[in-house]
């Protein structure tokens, strides 16, 4: 459980995380979900006590981290932001984490085993691809048998069959009913992986909702049709709530469902080849929701910005 | 494999001593640390080794007054001069190691108490530094006296006056001058930040306060951390000089300090 109150951070003069206030229940997988910069990684470096909140609080498992006896135990954390001596080899590494709690050595073989990287564990981590690199970070995250997970962009760098892996390995955490949460930057990832969504845009709160009400919510409800007789169903069902789009033989709809547009033509005898419902794809349903909370736009000069 | 699977944790809590335990596994698994370590016991025995050498075969050319001023100790403790340059960097680089390889977000992770993992690194450190100084310098001892064993004038042994607290000195002040130099990379937090201020007290400084009228620098001098922790290993010390202890109690102090502030920041700053 992670829940915060009123969270802020400041960084100077730029507010990288301002009043959020969200609760990470456990049993599910949550998905934290936002642009790049959004104050994700923050938030996570300040539920592990890394850094200090400007003001509110975020607690782990009912307290603040530090305050646990056993912090490893409570929860274990992959940042984005490589944590890993590169001079040290990967078993030491973890062996040096487990030692501070008196956790056993067999445990670490035990990780090492399981994340795959029983080969390569004596090696020196600066040698590490990015996703050895990840799988390692995983390892260290599971290090204390932890009630919460907080992991920052797991899957960065991962191939097909590690990020599979990933996936199944959440799923799994989250069935034992741990607490799994979850950053990401994809919205195609998360709706792989996660239950619930926290969404985040210049470190304010967007939504907090489970992922399919998200996507309910955030996508437009548009038909596509394609008949013979389009310039007939266009002047049946245009009307102040419903737009349509398109010329020719097909149009695309919006304010109304494929049932009352199927319905609609029925009535009025209209040959229909084609009625499509168009679900708006996650991508762009996240797109459409943190729009105006992106950091940095790609090449869109500001006057265009604030036309559209 | 699921996580079911792996062995359980068991009955896990930080302590202090666990802290110590994880350090000193840190510490040794590191080639810097080694070679680092190796080099200051390759130079601690091999210089004085070298100038015994090179006094000895020059001994007949030397004046009178040139050979009066050669003290055996000096020849023994020479390679405290060199070895303080490689314990002071690996001082600096156990800390600062950390932040320029994002270690320290681990390891704070895991110790979010922050202070007793700067408690381990000090004490795992200094420990390390004289198990293996002490030895160093004894080694240099007998090895720079069996060289010079055909001298008379530099025949000396550890029971004579002053021998082996200069000796033991030795490899104290290469301890505290160890943990000064981690204090002083966890103040900083940065490689070349903390090798700089190192140098800079310990080699900078010092010949700065020559510049200064002599009364002042006579005034100031044995105050500083260098000259002051210098006392426990010199034979004699001057009529300015602070004594062999009481250099040495200063110099502890200055490392005590620096060890309150890199705490008192620890404990404040952002990782």
């Amino acid at each position: 459980m992670i829940e915060a109150r009123g969270l802020t951070k400041d960084y100077g003069e730029k507010r990288a995380v301002d009043n959020l206030t969200f609760a990470v229940k456990p049993g599910v997988v949550t998905g934290f979900l936002g642009p790049n910069g959004s104050g994700k990684s923050t938030t996570m470096r300040l539920a592990l006590g890394l850094d200090r909140p400007t003001g509110g609080s975020i607690t782990v498992n009912g307290k603040p981290y530090r305050e646990h006896a056993a912090p490893l135990h409570e929860a274990g954390a992959l940042l984005e932001a490589r944590s890993v001596h590169t001079g040290r080899s990967a078993y030491n590494h973890l062996l040096a984490l487990a030692q501070t709690h008196g956790i056993p050595r067999r445990r670490v073989d035990d990780l090492v085993e399981m994340v795959g990287l029983r080969e390569v564990a004596r090696k020196r981590v600066g040698q590490f691809s990015l996703g050895m690199g990840q799988r390692l970070g995983i390892a260290s995250a599971l290090l204390g048998d932890p009630q919460t997970l907080l992991l920052d962009e797991p899957v960065n760098g991962l191939d097909p069959e590690g990020i599979h892996w990933i996936r199944n390995l959440l799923k799994s955490l989250a069935a034992e009913g741990r607490t799994v949460f979850v950053s990401s930057h994809l919205m195609s990832e998360m709706s792989l992986t996660a239950d619930h969504l926290i969404v985040i845009g210049r470190g304010k709160l967007i939504a907090d909702l489970p992922v399919d009400e998200f996507v309910r919510r955030a996508s437009k409800k548009l038909v596509r049709v394609r008949s013979p007789q389009a310039r007939e169903l266009r002047g049946l069902l245009e009307g102040p709530d419903v737009l349509v789009t398109g010329d020719g033989t097909t149009i695309e709809i919006s304010g109304l469902t494929s049932e009352q547009v199927g319905e609609a033509a029925a009535e009025n005898r209209i040959v229909l080849h084609e009625l499509a419902p168009q679900q708006a794809s996650l991508e762009e349903a996240f797109m459409e929701l943190t729009r105006e909370d992106v950091e940095f736009h790609a090449g869109v000069p500001e006057a265009e910005r604030a036309v559209a | 494999m699921s996580s079911a699977a792996l062995t359980a944790v068991g009955n896990v809590r930080v302590t202090q001593a666990r802290v110590f335990v994880s350090e000193w596994t840190k510490l040794r698994s590191l080639r810097s640390t080694m070679w680092s370590l190796f080099a200051a016991v390759v130079l601690g025995i091999g210089l004085p080794c070298l100038f015994a050498a090179v006094t000895s075969s020059h001994w007949n050319h030397m004046s009178p007054h040139e050979q009066a001023n050669r003290h055996p100790l000096d020849i023994a403790l020479a390679g405290v001069n060199i070895a303080q340059l490689a314990i002071g960097v690996l001082g600096v680089l156990v800390i600062s190691g950390e932040y320029s390889t994002g270690m320290i977000r681990a390891t704070m992770s895991a110790v979010p108490r922050r202070l007793p993992v700067l408690w381990a690194k000090a004490a795992d450190f200094a420990l390390v530094t004289f198990v293996l100084m002490l030895p160093t310098v004894l080694i240099a001892f007998f090895a720079s006296q069996s060289i010079v064993d055909h001298i008379p004038q530099l025949k000396t042994s550890l029971s004579a006056s002053g021998v082996f607290r200069a000796e033991l000195g030795g490899a104290l002040y290469l301890t505290v001058l160890g943990v000064m130099c981690l204090a002083l990379g966890a103040i900083v937090r940065n490689t070349a930040g903390g090798i700089a201020l190192f140098a800079g007290i310990f080699f900078v400084i010092p010949p700065l306060m020559n510049i200064l009228p002599s009364s002042w620098n006579n005034a100031i001098s044995p105050y500083l951390p260098d000259a002051a922790g210098r006392d426990v290993f010199s034979l004699t010390t001057g009529s300015h000089d602070l004594g062999h202890w009481a250099g040495f109690a200063l110099f502890c102090g200055y490392t005590v300090l620096a060890l309150a502030i890199a705490g008192v920041l620890l404990k404040r700053r952002d990782v």
